[in-house]
């Protein structure tokens, strides 16, 4: 019994430390100075324009990454081919692959002077670097693997018995994949879709190297924080930290609601 | 038995095509997966690969020798290693306490461990210079040391052992365990024994997972560390600086060698995994 209570303490003394006291020291320090510096700061310009810039590069990240999510299961459980072990260690790549990493290869794609397609896309008018496609494009890579992840499982759980039978009562194959198997994916999809909502709005690594960090412009939530905090505008740092931590709080309750088996 | 299966999956826009014919929608779903994993992934990362040796064998040579270079490589690497360990005791006996404990607040503890998957990276580095930087409440200051980045990697690796030890403890059979004890052998030989054994293969998955995040993580460490080059600067943050001053070629070359270990572990990970399925009958 007092192993139990020491291995009890130990674990939640450690959680305290590393996470909670952490976490409630933000809020505290957020309001320190009192609501109104924060309202100030929450309803400035430049945080308007990183919230729209953010909710607009999770927008378009999170319903191309689901539909991608869901055909890469498919192929992955459902059908044979060759190169299968290869497919799927290649969208778990992202996993393993640095932030900067991610920014540094758009960097060498798309910049106008010696980018792999920069200059092209320059001469037609299209500006990927510095601008929101290229945060987007740095966004889909980091949250890639999100859906694929949560829906392999219950694909493979679910099994084929009820496909089967739906085709040959005569179904077609969009019939069968709409009335059955979406159904029964559908906890798998949504708890991906938490999980890649939450990078998406979080990302900061890849995109601070593509965006330019213009504040106003091209600076999304997380880079406005670094941007406040590098000019010692504290209250600033703490009042977006807080608005993206209360997103993260939403995806923690998200998580626990939908979460279709212990663990990811 | 692949045809059938086939239009089960998203035979959607050939079956719409041509609604007389039954279309195996296979190939096209498997062409969408591919076409879009190559442009937003596999693409980028070859040029990467690219850039990195286009001054030839040699000034990849030269760009991953430097001096500021190597130190930064090796801290993360070093660094990773070290809160890897850290993470397979802590991660596990956090998952114990919550597969076998019981008390108040469970719950809210369970949820707490996905906080730092859920908060943005850059957040996390200041909320842990708030609490362990120069205005710390508790009198602690490690900001611009090795500690710092060791804290923050340990910090955004929390739920990788976990979550991975967690279910596998829950499905645990406990006849075994208690067979042992009825044998006359102690907690401690039981755990060492019987239900190590068990959890290894989710402990080596998780900490790997943590170690492919830890190695090149950026934006936690990257307001926390200082960057102090050959001290403090860990291989994401050299990459970075690199990028700023217009260095791709050099920057390039350091990633290809993240890329490279991550990919490593990423690939023993694979095998782990694979070997446990067999194992497990």
């Amino acid at each position: 019994m007092r192993a139990r209570y020491a291995l009890r303490s130990v674990a939640l003394g450690y959680l305290a430390l590393l996470i909670a006291f952490p976490v409630a020291l933000l809020l505290f320090r957020t309001f320190e100075g009192g609501v109104g510096p924060v309202w100030e700061a929450l309803s400035s310009d430049e945080f308007l324009s990183a919230l729209r810039l953010t909710l607009l590069i999770a927008l378009i990240t999170v319903p191309l990454n689901t539909v991608f999510g869901v055909l890469a299961a498919i192929a992955l459980v459902r059908h044979h081919f060759r190169g299968k072990r290869l497919l799927s260690a290649f969208i778990d790549l992202p996993l393993g692959v640095s932030p900067v990493v991610v920014g540094l290869a758009l960097l060498i794609l798309y910049n106008r002077r010696d980018g792999w397609f920069g200059a092209w896309l320059a001469e037609r008018g299209v500006q990927i670097l510095f601008n929101w496609p290229s945060m987007v494009l740095a966004t889909i890579f980091i949250a890639l693997p999100f859906v694929a992840r949560e829906v392999v499982p219950v694909l493979r759980e679910i099994g084929t018995d009820q496909e089967l039978a739906a085709q040959t009562l005569g179904a077609s194959g969009w019939q069968t994949f709409r009335l059955i198997t979406l159904p029964a994916i559908r906890p798998g999809i949504a708890f991906g879709v938490v999980l890649t909502t939450a990078r998406a709005l979080g990302e900061y690594g890849a995109v601070a190297i593509v965006s330019g960090k213009l504040v106003g412009k091209t600076a999304t939530m997380t880079i406005l924080v670094e941007e406040h905090f590098i000019r010692f505008d504290e209250v600033g740092a703490y009042a977006v930290s807080l608005v993206l931590a209360l997103l993260a709080l939403l995806t923690l309750v998200g998580m626990q609601r939908l979460k279709p088996r212990e663990g990811r | 038995m692949s045809t059938v299966l086939g239009t089960a999956g998203v035979g959607a826009g050939a079956e719409r095509a041509a609604p007389a014919r039954r279309l195996d929608g296979a190939p096209l779903t498997r062409g969408v997966v591919v076409a879009y994993l190559s442009l937003i992934v596999l693409l980028p990362l070859a040029a990467v690969v690219a850039r990195s040796i286009e001054g030839g064998a040699d000034g990849f040579w030269r760009a991953i020798t430097s001096g500021p270079a190597v130190a930064a490589l090796r801290l993360s690497l070093v660094a990773s290693l070290i809160v890897v360990a850290i993470n397979a005791v802590t991660g596990t006996l956090i998952a114990w306490v919550l597969v076998r404990d019981d008390f108040r607040g469970k719950g809210a503890v369970n949820a707490l461990i996905d906080l730092p998957f859920a908060l943005p990276t850059i957040v996390a580095g200041l909320v842990l210079i708030e609490i362990y930087g120069p205005r710390s409440p508790v009198g602690i200051n490690v900001t611009y040391t090795k500690l710092a980045i060791g804290l923050a990697m340990l910090f955004v690796t929390l739920p990788f052992v976990v979550r991975a030890v967690q279910p596998v403890l829950a499905e645990l059979d406990r006849e075994m365990e208690e067979a042992a004890a009825a044998l006359g052998a102690s907690a401690a030989t039981t755990f060492r024994l019987v239900i190590l054994p068990a959890l290894l293969p989710a402990i080596l998955s998780g900490a790997g997972l943590g170690f492919a995040r830890a190695i090149g993580e950026f934006g936690a460490v990257v307001l926390i560390s200082g960057n102090i080059p050959y001290q403090t600067e860990v291989a994401a943050v050299r990459i970075f600086i690199q990028v700023e001053n217009d260095r791709t070629a050099a920057a390039a070359a350091i990633a290809v060698v993240l890329l490279a270990i991550s990919l490593g572990v990423l690939l023993a990970i694979a095998l782990v995994e694979r070997w446990s399925l067999k194992h497990e009958g």
